[in-house]
């Protein structure tokens, strides 16, 4: 029984039309562990959402599915309303669907550009690798998250936390996504970087670009976040406007899965 | 993988050390450190042999007999780079090499007649095939059954050894055609002088075209370039060791009985004194420095050599970014089946026989010349230039001591203790650069 069925989310964007992501019931069990259990989420057109809850909760596992890392066990993807399978990575691109991993997801040994365009280079004319683009592109894509980064020519081995984490934003925000999922993106970013991202996130929402923001920094949430989908052991205990609840009962919902009123309870909540 | 040290964002002192300006200039001083190593290695056997080391006859020598070694080592950092192995590559010689003898004296001959002009090529493109659907066999049972490397191709070593037995029941197949016989070099494999000058020259405009083409284009981006001095420091380098080779191999004479027919064939008179015909550059050689300026390019330049870095980097990272790591792995280890083909020409030519026993411990030389030649175990790292060099210094320290009349168990003994340090003297070093 999907609680968040279609006329529940008329009712959490009145006067707005198809949802650029529902995802529905979605299940994955790693060996019996239920990481996923029947989740559901959606995300309009220049909407922030952010996912909550426990570590562990399954947050990364649900966003992976989305992102064509791990494939579902059951449930139904849709893309501007059309049922879609994601079964791979580059299907998710293919469908505008990029992803800042928590882990990142960079390959050390390589320099920055060449980690941003992995799997996209550019090529010439010849069918060679176009180095001296890619690094010029790299160059202007990074100068909007980190001015001050010079480190091009170095293995991303040899930065900083932050700078790894401004290497990843990059690469997702390069290739003009329509969804954006950002897990844990400010993790290692100091304040200045972290207010950066923020900045950029609500530019990228004014575009239209739809993001799943992924954080366990309930300010950051409420600051940049239309809504909140809070999950706890794999369930959904409900998703609400940021706007209808106060942080301490969206922290209620995290900590013991009481659902407030002016929430939609999922099927995780507490049943009182 | 371990020593993922986070560097601060902004180095607070700008102190610069040799590294440090080694980096600006982009050169890796590991390179510098294998030449070291080598001009050592060379001046010492000289040194001990009264002078018999560095000859043109014993260079020239030299670098025929590091040819097969060589190719194979270009396949092995590939290899190593994505987090592999690769056992098999001795037995996989054997058994290729076995084939060929097998088609070039037995079929061939009596399809076409002995002596055809084509039965080289087909040789050689048989050979090819050949391994690389051996090393693609391997690389699907490794990539996509997930394997372990080190198993299937451990498998393999005993399989194929065994099947180069089987093809002629442990029988040896000789002798070569006579056009194939130049791929093992030997007065046969010899260009000569002139061709020799032609591919010099050639091969330094190369390197002066390709360095202004590159700098050319940094300079349309606007990107940092190397100091002037650097770069045609560099470049003079090159090209000195291009002329360097071709001197010496043009200054090994030709025996004077192979010289004299020479000048004869072509309708000359042999003078009284005799006359001195330089070998030139020798055909193995050549095919071997071809290879290693394919693979560089196919690395550096092409996708699949940056997905091959990228999945030695982080697997799952070149997953996640789209990258078909299954079949890039699998497509390595077929490139590694088709270098391991030409290596079995080399062999097989060299020796004019075909021996069921041919390769044996070559992949112990081929895995020691990558990782002399600074490729890291933990994956991610090598070079294609480092990896040939590598090849170069246990071949120059395996004829220098045969050279100096080491006895075998005690060569062994030596290229064991070099191997083993030099992976340590690679390892402080990596770690006092990160
Ligand atoms: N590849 C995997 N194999 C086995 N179990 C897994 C795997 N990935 C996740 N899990 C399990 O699934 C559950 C959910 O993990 P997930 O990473 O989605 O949590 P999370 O909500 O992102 O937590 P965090 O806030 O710590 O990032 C955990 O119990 C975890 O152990
Ligand atoms: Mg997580």
């Amino acid at each position: 029984m999907s609680i968040a069925e279609p006329a529940d989310i008329a009712a959490t964007h009145p006067g707005q039309d198809t949802p650029l992501i529902e995802m529905r019931d979605i299940s994955i069990a790693f060996g019996g562990i239920k990481a996923v259990d029947g989740a559901s989420v959606d995300l309009m057109p220049g909407e922030v959402v952010g996912l909550l809850g426990h570590n562990g909760a399954g947050k990364s596992t649900l966003i992976k599915i989305l992102s064509g890392a791990y494939k579902a066990d059951a449930g139904t993807i849709r893309v501007n309303g059309e049922e879609v399978t994601v079964s791979s990575p580059r299907d998710a691109k293919r469908h505008g669907i990029e992803t800042i991993y928590q882990t990142l997801a960079l390959a050390d040994n390589v320099d920055a550009a060449a980690n941003i365009f992995l799997g996209r280079e550019l090529l010439t004319g010849w069918g060679t690798l176009d180095d001296a683009t890619m690094e010029a592109e790299t160059r202007k894509v990074m100068s909007r998250l980190n001015p001050h980064f010079r480190r091009f020519k170095e293995p991303v081995k040899a930065l900083s936390g932050g700078q790894r984490q401004s290497v990843a934003i990059a690469r997702a925000i390069y290739f003009n996504a329509r969804v954006l999922i950002m897990d844990e993106p400010t993790a290692a970013l100091g304040p200045a970087e972290t207010k950066q991202v923020a900045e950029l996130t609500l530019q990228l929402k004014k575009q239209g670009i739809g993001i799943f923001l992924i954080s366990h920094d309930l300010h950051d949430v409420f600051d940049l976040a239309d809504r909140v989908t809070v999950m706890k052991n794999g369930k959904v205990v409900g998703t609400a406007r940021t706007a209808d609840v106060t942080q301490d009962e969206v922290l209620g919902m995290i900590i013991s899965g009481k659902c407030p009123p002016a929430a939609v309870a999922g099927p995780g909540a507490l049943r009182s | 993988m371990t020593e993922v040290a986070p560097a601060p964002a902004h180095p607070v002192q700008e102190r610069k050390r040799l590294g440090d300006h080694l980096r600006e200039i982009e050169f890796d001083p590991r390179m510098i450190g294998m030449v070291a190593a080598l001009a050592v290695i060379w001046l010492g056997f000289n040194w001990l042999s009264d002078g018999a080391f560095l000859t043109p006859r014993n260079l020239w020598n030299l670098l025929v007999q590091t040819a097969s070694i060589a190719i194979m080592a270009c396949g092995m950092v590939l290899v190593i780079v994505t987090r592999n192995i690769d056992l098999s590559v001795g037995s996989m010689l054997g058994f290729v090499g076995m084939m060929v003898g097998l088609v070039q004296v037995r079929l061939l001959p009596e399809l076409w007649g002995l002596e055809h002009p084509l039965t080289w090529l087909v040789s050689l493109l048989l050979a090819m095939t050949l391994g690389g659907l051996v090393g693609l066999l391997q690389g699907a049972l490794i990539a996509y059954l997930a394997i372990p490397s080190f198993i299937v191709t451990l498998g393999g070593l005993l399989v194929w050894r065994g099947a180069a037995w089987w093809v002629t029941q442990g029988q040896t197949i000789a002798p070569m055609d006579s056009r194939f016989r130049p791929l093992g070099g030997g007065v046969e494999g010899a260009i000569g002088t002139s061709a020799s000058w032609a591919i010099g020259i050639g091969l330094c405009a190369a390197i002066c075209l390709g360095a202004a083409l590159i700098r050319r284009r940094r300079k349309r981006f606007g990107f940092v370039l190397r100091p002037l001095w650097a770069e045609i420091a560099i470049v003079g380098l090159g090209c000195a060791a291009v002329l360097a080779t071709v001197m010496v191999a043009n200054a090994y004479a030709l025996p004077a009985g192979v010289a004299r027919r020479l000048v004869e064939a072509k309708g000359g008179t042999w003078p009284e004194g005799g006359l001195s015909i330089g070998h030139g550059l020798a055909v193995p050689v050549l095919v071997a420095l071809a290879v290693g300026v394919i693979i560089t390019f196919l690395a550096n330049r092409l996708r699949f050599g940056r997905y091959v870095f990228a999945i030695g980097g982080n697997p799952e990272a070149a997953q996640l970014s789209g990258v078909k790591t299954r079949k890039v792995l699998m497509l390595v280890f077929g490139l590694m089946g088709v270098l391991v083909g030409i290596s079995a020409c080399i062999s097989t030519a060299r020796l004019n026989a075909a021996t069921n026993a041919a390769g044996t411990l070559d992949e112990l030389y081929v895995i020691a010349a990558a990782v002399i030649g600074g490729t890291s175990l933990a994956g991610g790292v090598g070079t294609i230039a480092g990896a040939m060099l590598g090849a170069l210094v246990m071949q120059s320290l395996q004829s220098g001591m045969v050279l100096i009349g080491v006895d075998a168990p005690l060569q062994n003994i030596v290229v064991g203790i070099v191997l083993v340090l030099a992976v340590w003297l690679d390892g402080l070093y990596r770690k006092r650069l990160s």
